[in-house]
């Protein structure tokens, strides 16, 4: 098979630059393969995080050709051919080495929010669900924390809005606490006021690079903001519903 | 070198080593009993291989069937891991398990539902009945996620991308460790009365398995290091079904939830091979005919399982089989097909990472066409040796849970009988270790030359001028144990395996890393090389002295299982002059459990529980 080019970012906190590297392409390689490649042949100290190499664990995000993906998910057949490829750690969060980020304030934000607070179980010991009604949480709960959604959200991206709006990964997950049949406690007031829900203005960007499909605009964030809507007011889903009727 | 008092160090009263199911579910409990945890983990929190998990945890609450019970389950694991588990850990963890998974449930987790509502269930290879707890097919991604979810808010101290080196002591006992953190490269001394290991396996020394990085027999490095026992060592499983094409995805599993679900194993003839490979232990129980077997997909309580859900030790060595008599499929494997036994819309929603990694990575639709699989490295049965119910290991203060642990499984474990095991023993090892950690009262000295070594012998593989390129000396180390000590072993290759790592042990003394400490990924390639050489030797040693075949280890020149050799398990230590490999005879199980296990299905199916 073929070599092909690649130009990674290399450097720290402090700065760094891209460097050029090749290695020889087989049959069904994905871009972490080629990393490993490079980093057995002209790069030992080259830093990326992975784990599963199967798409499961969310370790492997990173910038490939420009578009937050998971290197082990993306195949080298399919990016084009004859053109070198880039690779860059996710903007959104601070650089760590090379390809690896410091994505610590993501944990932060899931500290904070309200965890289950579920209601007693029913007297024979078990808890009764029925599937149609966990089938939206477990949506939800495909999430594999790739954090490839909140890399994209131009509002932690561009508007460093990081203090006001804990994006769309925790958005889905306040959603599947609040969908969650068991669940007893109430996070509304939380959802509009700390978790800045009325930052996101449907962009849907967060759903479309979402490596689990889950649909995290319309089953997970609009339903919620129409939660708050109903309590409180949202401007962007006033003029939402106001003139699209969504 | 630094003085002691520089470097960093923190003080807990347990320090937890992993952060998987296991892990996570001890660091829970002990925080429940009042200890200041901490728990280190190499990877991020919630990315343990425990995410792979995929198709189930074996509980036996009867929400499908309401035939099952925990005898019942105790008895398919006895015989699954061929009697040669310990008894006591089998029957704990038949008899706790559906506790654990209801609790997981209250903490979260959101299972398949039954259509009364209840927790669903689902077939899986050598459990009797419908016994698996899932989420479609990524029950371990909601096992962990509930866990962390949960576990977070709990009090604990997580210190993430840190990788433990080595144990430090008192005399006998387990005082703290030493590790680094993989961002830094700084090192820090964690003091505390009692240390859990939760570190998993060591897939990583073979080159086809279905296992991460993370499997590097950290934990078997570090508790033998420490003069701790090593048990079953030789009991390593392949899973039958791993991807085997293309090249790059080759090891990558493929879920038994496949053939739970009516999925049937194919020869390049389009013959359905397992039939002519049921081993007379199990004849009674499993279909002889296919028709038979569709009526048991169908539901009909009747009819036996198919052959296909025999135990992972009996389908791994029929595919292999077949491909060696020219009988496989066009990469080397055997075709898994469910396309032509379920409708695309069920497939799709019962094995949805299935579909997703066969058409990413495989660009193959299983809707429509069998998959190519073949055996791959997957579960370590053996691991460090601990007592039943508190599960401390040999060395006091040291204690382990999990895949890194031995006992519960015997010589083959059964699928979907690990995530259970993680729940129930972690819990255990949680009691255990906070029970002991009370008992100690206050904590003891570091010794700072026990720290500096294990700092020194760390840095010594940056600073050399030139030396051995780790990624290298580790295929090297892959290809000899896939080579060698694979899933038929024999005198000679054994014997050879042993030649080539007492080279390969030569290669990793001399191994060095560029660069300088800050995550740099060739310098933990070779800090982990060590581990993974034990764990390699433990393996090929006390495979070389089983001389019988059973469950996860088969032996060319030994076939069957030998009545004397279902007597002993092998423990392996660090003695003066290198590694010691002995047999220690097993007990009598009590009466009561051997009945249980060797009883009539009906009888126990009748007595309920
Ligand atoms: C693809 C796949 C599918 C599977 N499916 C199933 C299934 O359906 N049902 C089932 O029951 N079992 C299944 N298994 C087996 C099961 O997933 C594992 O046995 C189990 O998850 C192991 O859990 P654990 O808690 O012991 O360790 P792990 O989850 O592996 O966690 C190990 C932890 O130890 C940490 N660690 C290791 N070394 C160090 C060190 N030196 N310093 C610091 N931290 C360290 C790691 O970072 C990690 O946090 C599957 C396994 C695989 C690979
Ligand atoms: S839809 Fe909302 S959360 Fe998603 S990317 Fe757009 S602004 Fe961010
Ligand atoms: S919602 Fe999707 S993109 Fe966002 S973290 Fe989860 S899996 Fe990744
Ligand atoms: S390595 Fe796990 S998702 Fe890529």
């Amino acid at each position: 098979m073929a070599k092909r080019q690649f130009k990674i970012w290399r450097g720290n906190k402090n700065g760094g630059e891209f460097a050029n590297y090749q290695t020889e392409i087989e049959p069904g390689m994905v871009v972490l393969d080629a990393i490993h490649s490079i980093q057995a042949e002209s790069a030992g100290d080259l830093a990326v995080r992975w784990n599963c190499k199967a798409g499961k664990c969310g370790s492997c995000s990173m910038e490939i050709n420009g578009k937050p993906r998971l290197s082990c998910m993306t195949r080298m057949n399919s990016l084009p051919a004859n053109e070198t490829v880039t690779l860059q750690p996710l903007k959104t969060f601070p650089v760590i080495k090379d390809l690896v980020t410091d994505v610590s304030w993501n944990y932060r934000q899931k500290e904070k929010i309200q965890p289950l607070k579920p209601k007693p179980r029913d007297a024979d010991g078990n808890y009764r669900m029925m599937q149609e009604d966990v089938d939206r949480i477990q949506e939800f709960r495909k999430c594999i924390e790739c954090f490839l959604c909140q890399d994209v959200c131009h509002v932690l991206r561009d508007q460093d809005q990081a203090n006001n709006f804990v994006g769309p990964r925790f958005m889905i997950y306040l959603a599947s606490l609040e969908m969650h049949p068991l669940d007893t406690a109430d996070r509304i007031p939380t959802i509009r006021k700390e978790f800045g829900s009325g930052l996101c203005n449907i962009t849907r960007c967060c759903t479309e690079v979402c490596p689990e499909h889950i649909n995290i605009t319309d089953n997970g964030i609009i339903p919620l903001k129409e939660r708050v809507v109903d309590r409180f007011y949202d401007p962007v889903m006033w003029v939402k519903r106001k003139f699209f009727g969504v | 070198m630094i003085p002691l008092s520089e470097i960093l160090t923190y003080e807990h009263d347990v320090i937890v080593v992993g952060a998987g199911g296991a892990g996570l579910r001890a660091a829970i409990e002990c925080c429940k009993q009042g200890m200041n945890t901490g728990v280190v983990c190499k990877s991020l929190l919630g990315k343990a291989h425990t995410v792979m998990a995929e198709g189930g945890m074996a509980a036996a609450m009867g929400n499908v069937d309401a035939r099952d019970n925990w005898k019942v389950h105790f008895r398919d694991t006895m015989r699954g891991g061929k009697f040669m588990n310990q008894w006591r850990m089998a029957e704990l963890h038949a008899r706790e398990a559906p506790d654990r998974v209801r609790e997981l449930e209250e903490w979260g987790a959101v299972f398949d539902r039954t259509k009364e509502g209840l927790i669903s269930q689902r077939n899986f290879g050598g459990h009797r009945y419908p016994r698996l707890a899932h989420v479609g097919d990524r029950t371990g991604l909601e096992l962990i996620r509930t866990l962390q979810d949960y576990a977070i808010h709990q009090g604990m101290k997580v210190y993430m991308e840190c990788t433990a080196l080595d144990l430090l002591k008192d005399g006998d006992r387990i005082t703290g460790l030493v590790g680094y953190f993989r961002e830094t490269g700084r090192f820090v001394v964690f003091k505390a009365n009692a240390v859990i290991f939760a570190t998993g396996g060591a897939g990583k020394a073979w080159k086809i398995t279905s296992n991460s990085w993370e499997y590097t027999g950290d934990g078997y490095g570090m508790a033998y290091t420490a003069g701790a026992e090593l048990m079953d060592m030789e009991f390593t499983q392949f899973h039958p079904t791993g991807m085997v094409w293309p090249p790059s995805v080759r090891g990558i599993l493929v879920t038994e939830g496949v053939r739970g679900d009516g999925g049937i194993l194919l020869n390049n003839k389009g013959e359905r091979f397992m039939f002519k490979y049921v081993p007379p232990k199990f004849a009674a129980e499993t279909a002889d005919t296919v028709e038979e077997g569709n009526r048991w997909l169908e539901g009909d309580k009747a009819a036996r399982r198919p052959p296909e859900l025999l135990t992972r030790d009996v389908v791994a060595r029929a595919i292999t089989a077949e491909v060696n008599a020219g009988r496989g499929s066009a990469h080397g494997g055997a075709l898994l097909d469910i396309a032509s036994r379920r409708p695309a819309d069920v497939i799709r929603k019962k094995l949805p990472s299935m579909y997703h990694q066969f058409k990413e990575l495989g660009e193959l639709d299983i809707t429509k066409e069998p998959m190519e699989v073949g055996p791959t490295l997957h579960y370590f049965m053996g691991g460090i040796r601990v007592d039943h119910d508190t599960q401390q290991s040999t060395v006091p203060g040291l204690f382990a849970c999990g895949e890194c642990s031995a006992g519960m499984h015997g010589a083959n474990r059964l699928g979907g009988n690990s995530l259970s095991d993680l729940l129930v023993f972690g819990r255990l090892a949680g009691l255990g270790a906070s029970e002991y950690s009370k008992s100690i009262g206050k904590k003891s000295v570091t010794d700072e030359k026990q720290v500096l070594s294990i700092i020194r012998s760390a840095t010594d593989i940056l600073n050399l001028d030139k030396g051995t390129n780790p990624y290298l000396v580790h295929e090297d180390l892959q290809n000899v144990m896939q080579r060698y000590v694979g899933i038929v072993r024999s005198a000679d290759e054994l014997q050879t395996a042993k030649n080539e790592l007492e080279r390969i042990k030569k290669d990793v003394a001399l191994v060095k890393s560029d660069g300088a400490s800050q995550y740099n990924a060739g310098w933990h390639k070779a800090l982990d090389l060590r581990n993974l050489l034990i764990s390699a030797e433990a393996v090929t040693k006390a495979a070389e002295m089983r001389t019988e075949s059973r469950g996860g280890h088969t032996r060319i020149d030994f076939e069957g299982e030998r009545e004397e050799c279902a007597k002993y398990n092998i423990v392996v230590k660090k003695g003066e002059q290198g590694m010691e490999v002995r047999k220690v005879e097993r007990r009598e199980p009590p009466e009561t459990l051997k009945k249980i296990a060797y009883a009539k299905i009906e009888d126990l199916e009748r007595e309920g529980v």
